[in-house]
């Protein structure tokens, strides 16, 4: 069973004053919005408030309450270590029963993604999102770098090269993870494999509402 | 009587618990009519439910006697005699101590105690023994929830309704009462507990009375439950919520004064807890309690209650005032609900003990604390932000007691007002006296706006006390009021005081100091009572500052709508208060220089915000409207008058009237704001305020009559088409707004005009010389043009009752302008035929016609434009009319052309008309329309031999008729603004659309069948109208045949840049069919061609809305069946990944839903055939890494 929390008491940062986009009075058709760095945070905006949601859950919510979690869990943990895994892809099962927005910590707040972490040229069609895991372990690291590579391969035009790193000095195997979501030809390998295709799907369902 | 069988099955029924409840509800019912009706007497149904009341068999007992209760709750209007009652009401009273059987001598008991008195009532002594037997009894704590609660319904209901027979019975009664009420959990019984001690402390009110010894005790009951915490689920006990418990307990604690040593000094305590809503109750029931436990009780506990109180509003309040026009008018409530609450129990306590709780607050330290600090920041924004909340407490304090009653006013005055005169280095001198030169510079120096922003809520409080004492002669007649001679002294030296924080704040640096000026001047100047507190030099001087700021300081917006707010609010407030004293003043010095506005044109205000200046300061009060509006009317004769002279005229005018400098063209520019004004702001006010069309009337008619004067008119320029715009707009409102007898009025005197100065064509000559038409229309001069627009303008909007005069020719003549492109001639014409009568009335003339008549004019003189076989002659004549001197042919064409165009134009407003009422005449307008469409360039072209150069270009020409016929069935179901509306009370026929759209669709559909591909799009162009502007709903309801026409539309219309609006609005329609249910399933089989016509919109060039909406409905499609749209899959992604590079961003979002909303429903499909473990899958991608 669950026995204690990997991050019980994350850093919490103060929230940055979101830039907004300013919008032209007399909109003209055929001016060019050129894909910006802003555009960019929107598309994986929603895909990490998702994921903080599941998260906050995680630590703040009795995990025993619900009885199927439970026994997934069970089945789970006798089979892997991968525990944290686990209740992340248990909890996003169920992301669809969490109304309540009204969460202690906001995405930004806990700076897992920031608005400076993405480069993006649009010329030269390239983009760089690096990322900070929450913890220095955090085993879900290569999830999530996944997750974003594929929402932004969904979400860009194909002409796109896209980046995803891991903040300098923010996990155990930086080198190995940043080598392996960069790495062509095993992301393309790992969507071959239709499970977990399934699982990235699953992930990113809720951020195309 | 009904026979005993038959009842005992009844009994029999009921009391057999195997029974379903229907069948024991319907026996109930059965017996009880039958005693309702006399059929049975109470008598035979007691001794033949004998043995079920008296067996030993405790369920069928329980059952009985339950009978007996229920029954008797349905008789409760049936008259009974007391002998019975007194008997039933014993047996009841036994039965109380059975406790097997208790829930039928509850509703027993409770059923007898309810009943009215016109029925026969329980006597005193038989209720005495009730409650004696119930205290005897009951153990109430120890019974289910149910019958806890018919208990406490039967106690609730002996104490209100026989309160002389029990309160006899004393501490046997409290005890029992508090026996049976401690520990109650349930909202429902709680209730009802709260509400028995409530009336038992009023059964007793004497304190040497038992009650006495028992507070304490019932106390320790009722104390635990505050502050009220509500556990329950919301789903269940809705009809309970937490503010009615709340309220049920305020009213049991204050329901007597004995109750004040222990509930004081726990509403204090919980007072200070950090949880909001317990604060709040605490506030709310020591209000009450302190209204109801009396000043003497009350004095012992003020001082602790005064700390806590001062705590609360401390740190409640906000530290931010706001700085906006809207929060000058009225005392600024808290929006905190905390400091609200405890701002009015303070003006309570104040009430109550004045003399006790003044001392307190002028001796406090912290309230002095702050007096001290005053001077240490001179601008708010320097004052800390802890500190500005502190502030605004004491602020709020001191408006709170100085507004409570005259002596707390005269207190604060004393105490706090002179110190912050002095703080603000303000010498006292007499009210007339002015202020020296020096003096005001040195306050300038000085203003500190702490000490002002507190000498604005103590003013500010002053002002309402008076205001709201009954009468403000009492108030101001009592001269030796410390306060009065304190604000008399003060007056003038705070006016300048004001005045310099405002000057302060113009050298630019914040909103607060301006803020706070102009508040305290508004606050002074609407002073009730006259000049008896504030003289008139300082009234005047107050509405001078602010003129002068509207008139000087426009380049700044706060200050300057600040102003004008102000003055507003003054103008308003005199209106209120019958100020008469002061009106004149208001009425010089600020609606005389504001009325200036409109005239004078070389100050630098710009003319907008004069205008607004202007018509805000009307909507303070009728006399000023009054005023303003005959203003406005002035500048815009005199601005009309410019217009209408020629440049010739003009110099002599400068000379006349200096006013007057700029040209004609500035102002033509001038009265087209005035015009606006007049018709955006003055005219919607006089809608709202009864009694004001005089003044519509006298507008128009002096516009009338300015025309009849002015003879040398001259308005050809082309800037003066504007102004003829706003005036026929303005024209249009006055009249619409007028009552019939002053429309008919109005009408008569524009006819009157309108005949002296155009000759009417004649019908006959209409028909037989109709080449002559073109002509006399082009002769027409350009005033007599704005006179025919003006009259057309009067013909929109007057009511279908106003008589218009000479319909007849009335009707010859606009058919004529119109012929000559006159829109607004049209118009008019749509409305008079949508207004005219349909029968000729008694006592008409022969000039008038019916609604049948003047159609036949329209309709012959249209036909014979459009009947091309039978008028080649005249059309032949006509091109030689026209084109004397010119041979050219094309030319000839041309000028045809373009009267059909204009023909269209104007049959389109008049089939409105006719539409909108519902008249079948519309068909043959339709029917013209339609052969417009269909008669693909053959007649008048094709039999003149010509070049194929030239041929083309008249095709072109024609093509143009035959888009405007296609127009004009936008015209014709769109909703239009100018005229044909309810504001301009045309006749609606229900449903109109609707019909129009059943009866023209199969025409149009059947014409696309029959024509060939270049005038179809034509067809698919007054379709795309037709469907636009039906509602939704009705389209819903006929998509399957709609659905080819509309794709075949959108299509058509998608070839050309100019037509994005109307394609935008046909794919509204096709997403709004998308977003239906009924719509999708209509959709499924022809989805194929829907997805092709939206993917090829996806690429639309000319518009964003259309590629985006495009995708919406590519998602929309995407949830119809999956066999069904799969074969278009691959079809839609492509699309969909060159959207995503798409140079807007809102497309490019769309795209990217639609996108996964096609990729998701085709992974569905081949997940259905995989069967495969998560674990798989981590253990291949752990093998990766």
């Amino acid at each position: 069973m669950v026995s204690g929390l990997i991050n019980a008491n994350p850093i919490v940062y103060e929230k940055k004053e979101r830039r907004v986009r300013n919008e032209a009075a007399v909109p003209d058709e055929y001016a060019v919005e050129p894909i910006d760095q802003l555009e960019i945070f929107d598309i994986l905006f929603f895909f990490f408030l998702i994921f903080l949601l599941v998260y906050a859950t995680y630590c703040y919510r009795s995990v025993k309450e619900s009885p199927s979690i439970v026994l997934m869990l069970s089945i789970f943990t006798s089979y892997y270590g991968e525990q944290v895994i686990l209740i992340f892809l248990t909890f996003l099962n169920h992301i669809r029963d969490i109304k309540d927005p009204e969460h202690p910590y906001s995405l930004e707040e806990l700076k897992v993604i920031t608005e400076d972490a993405i480069e993006v040229d649009n010329e030269r069609s390239y983009v760089r999102v690096t990322f900070t895991p929450t913890v220095e372990h955090c085993s879900m690291a290569t999830v999530i770098g996944l997750c974003l590579r594929v929402k932004l391969m969904r979400s860009l035009p194909s002409r796109y090269k896209m980046d995803i790193r891991v903040a300098p000095g923010t996990h155990a195997t930086e080198a190995a993870v940043n080598k392996q979501l960069n790495d062509k030809e095993r992301v393309a390998a790992a969507l071959e494999n239709p499970n977990l295709l399934d699982m990235v799907d699953e992930c990113l369902a809720p951020s195309y509402a | 009587m009904a026979e005993p069988s038959q009842l005992s099955q009844y009994i029999e029924s009921f009391v057999d618990s195997s029974r379903s409840p229907t069948q024991q509800a319907a026996s109930l019912e059965a017996i009880a009519s039958l005693l309702k009706n006399n059929q049975l007497t109470i008598e035979t149904l007691v001794r033949e439910m004998e043995g079920y009341l008296t067996t030993v068999d405790n369920i069928i007992r329980a059952r009985g006697i339950l009978l007996l209760g229920e029954v008797l709750v349905c008789l409760a209007s049936k008259p009974l005699d007391d002998a019975t009652i007194h008997s039933l009401i014993g047996f009841f009273t036994d039965r109380l101590a059975d406790w097997r059987a208790l829930r039928g001598a509850l509703v027993g008991c409770l059923a007898l105690m309810r009943r009215k008195s016109s029925g026969g009532m329980v006597c005193g002594s038989d209720a005495k023994a009730v409650a004696e037997s119930y205290l005897q009894n009951l153990q109430v704590q120890s019974l289910g929830q149910y019958e806890r609660k018919l208990s406490f319904e039967l106690m609730e209901c002996v104490l209100e309704r026989y309160p002389n027979a029990v309160a006899s019975l004393g501490d046997t009664l409290i005890y029992g009462i508090c026996e049976s009420v401690d520990g109650e959990k349930d909202p429902h019984c709680l209730m009802l507990t709260f509400h028995i001690i409530e009336v038992l402390s009023r059964l007793f009110p004497d304190p040497s009375d038992a009650l006495a010894g028992f507070a304490h005790e019932l106390f320790e009951i009722l104390g635990c439950y505050f502050p009220i915490h509500f556990t329950h689920q919301k789903d269940e006990d809705m009809t309970i919520k937490r503010d009615d418990l709340a309220r049920a307990l305020m009213l049991a604690f204050s329901s007597t004064p004995l109750f004040e040593p222990y509930a004081i000094p726990l509403l204090l305590e919980k007072l200070s807890s950090s949880l909001p809503s317990a604060k709040l109750d605490s506030l709310r029931y020591l209000t009450d309690c302190t209204m109801k436990y009396g000043a003497d009780r009350m004095a012992k506990h003020i001082e602790a209650i005064w700390s806590s109180l001062k705590e609360a509003i401390f740190t409640s309040l906000d530290s931010v005032l706001l700085f906006t026009p809207e929060s000058l008018e009225g005392p600024d409530l808290p929006k905190n609900e905390i400091a609200a609450e405890a701002l009015s129990l303070l003006e309570k306590l104040i009430v109550q003990n004045t003399k006790l709780f003044l001392d307190l607050i002028v001796g406090d330290e912290d309230i002095s604390m702050i007096f001290n600090t005053l001077s240490d920041y001179k601008n708010y924004h320097e004052i800390p932000l802890e500190r500005k909340q502190r502030l605004n407490a004491v602020g709020r304090i001191l408006f709170t007691t100085a507004k409570a009653s005259q002596v707390s006013c005269n207190r604060v005055f004393e105490c706090f007002f002179s110190r912050l005169m002095d703080i603000l280095g303000l010498s006292a001198r007499n009210s007339s006296g002015q202020p020296f030169f020096e003096e005001s510079i040195l306050i300038s120096k000085r203003c500190n706006h702490g000490a002002l922003y507190l000498s604005i809520e103590i003013l500010s409080a002053c002002r309402d006390m008076i205001a709201s004492s009954e009468t403000i002669l009492a108030a101001t007649s009592h001269t030796e009021e410390t306060w009065k001679y304190l604000l008399q002294s003060f007056s003038s030296a705070l006016t300048m005081g004001f005045c310099s924080a405002f000057i302060c704040s113009s050298e630019g640096t914040h909103d607060a100091a301006t803020y706070i000026g102009v508040k305290g001047l508004l606050i002074l100047a609407t002073f009730p009572g006259g000049y008896s507190l504030i003289s008139k030099t300082v009234f005047e001087k107050i509405l001078v500052t602010f003129v002068s700021i509207i008139n000087e300081e426009y380049s700044k917006r706060l200050p300057w709508k600040l102003a004008l707010k102000a003055l507003v609010e003054i103008g308003s407030f005199i209106e209120r208060y019958h100020e008469s004293e002061k009106e004149p003043s208001y009425m010089d010095i600020v609606v005389e220089k504001i009325l200036s506005l409109a005239f004078v044109g070389d100050f630098g205000i710009p003319f907008p915000l004069r205008l607004e200046a202007l018509s805000d300061i009307g909507t303070s009060g009728r006399s000023y409207m009054l005023k303003v509006v005959q203003g406005l009317e002035e500048a815009i004769y005199a601005n009309l008058y410019e217009v209408y002279v020629c440049m010739a005229n003009k110099l002599l005018l400068i000379l006349k009237d200096n006013y007057h400098v700029h040209g004609s063209t500035n102002s033509a520019e001038i009265v087209t704001h005035l015009l606006k004004c007049y018709s955006d702001k003055v005219i919607p006010w006089i809608r709202c305020e009864k009694g004001f069309e005089e003044v519509l009337l006298q507008f128009a008619i002096n516009i009338w009559n300015q025309f009849e004067n002015s003879t040398h008119f001259n308005a050809s320029q082309t800037n003066k088409k504007g102004v003829l715009d706003v005036m026929m707009k303005a024209m249009r409102l006055a009249v619409a707004n007028c009552s019939e007898e002053k429309q008919n009025i109005i009408v008569q005197k524009s006819y009157n005009i309108l005949s002296s100065s155009i000759s009417f064509p004649l019908e006959e000559m209409l028909l037989q010389e109709g080449f002559q038409i073109a002509q006399e229309v082009d002769n027409i001069s350009s005033r007599d043009e704005w006179v025919l627009s003006l009259f057309a303008a009067v013909t929109i909007a007057v009511h279908p009752q106003t008589h218009i005069p000479n319909t007849r020719s009335i009707v010859s003549l606009f058919m004529t302008t119109l012929l000559k492109g006159n829109v607004v001639a049209a118009q008019a014409l749509g409305s008079m035929v949508n207004k005219l009568d349909l029968k000729s009335m008694r006592g008409q003339t022969s000039s008038d016609c019916t609604l049948e008549e003047a159609m036949d004019i329209i309709l012959n003189l249209s036909l014979w434009i459009f009947d091309k076989n039978s008028s080649s002659s005249i059309q032949s004549k006509m091109i030689s009319v026209h084109d004397t001197g010119l041979n050219d042919l094309s030319n000839g064409v041309g000028s045809c052309t373009s009267l059909q165009i204009h023909a269209i134009l104007g049959l389109a407003w008049i089939g409105k008309g006719l539409l909108m009422r519902g008249h079948e005449k519309v068909n043959d307008i339709t029917m013209i329309f339609l052969r417009c469409l269909q008669s693909s360039g053959r007649a008048g072209i094709s039999h003149q031999e010509t070049s194929i150069s030239e041929n083309n270009y008249k095709l072109d020409l024609h093509n143009s008729v035959m888009k405007t016929a296609a127009d004009a069935f936008q015209i014709l179901i769109g909703d239009c603004e100018q005229c044909l509306n309810r504001e301009f009370h045309a006749i609606i026929r229900p449903l109109y659309k609707q019909r129009f759209f059943s009866a023209v669709m199969p025409v149009l559909q059947s014409l696309v069948m029959k024509l060939e591909p270049l005038s179809r799009s034509f067809l698919f162009r007054a379709s795309a109208h037709v469907i636009i502007d039906t509602p939704l709903i009705v389209v819903l309801s006929d998509t399957k045949k709609i659905i080819p026409m509309l794709l075949d539309g959108l299509s058509a219309l998608s070839n050309d840049v100019v037509d994005k609006d109307v394609l935008y609005g046909l794919l509204l329609v096709l997403s709004g069919i998308l977003m239906d249910k009924n719509g999708q399933e209509a959709v499924s089989d022809s989805a194929h061609t829907v997805v092709n016509c939206l993917v090829d919109l996806t690429r639309y060039p000319h518009m964003m809305l259309v590629r985006e909406t495009a995708m919406q409905c590519l998602i929309a499609i995407s949830g119809l069946s999956h066999a069904r749209i799969y074969p278009m899959r691959t079809q839609v992604l492509q699309a969909v990944i060159k959207a995503l590079d798409d140079p807007k961003r809102a497309v490019r979002r769309e795209a990217v839903r639609c996108r996964q909303a096609w990729s998701v429903f085709s992974e569905c499909w081949h997940q259905l055939h995989q069967e495969a473990s998560i674990s798989n899958s981590f253990h291949s991608f752990s093998q990766v890494q």
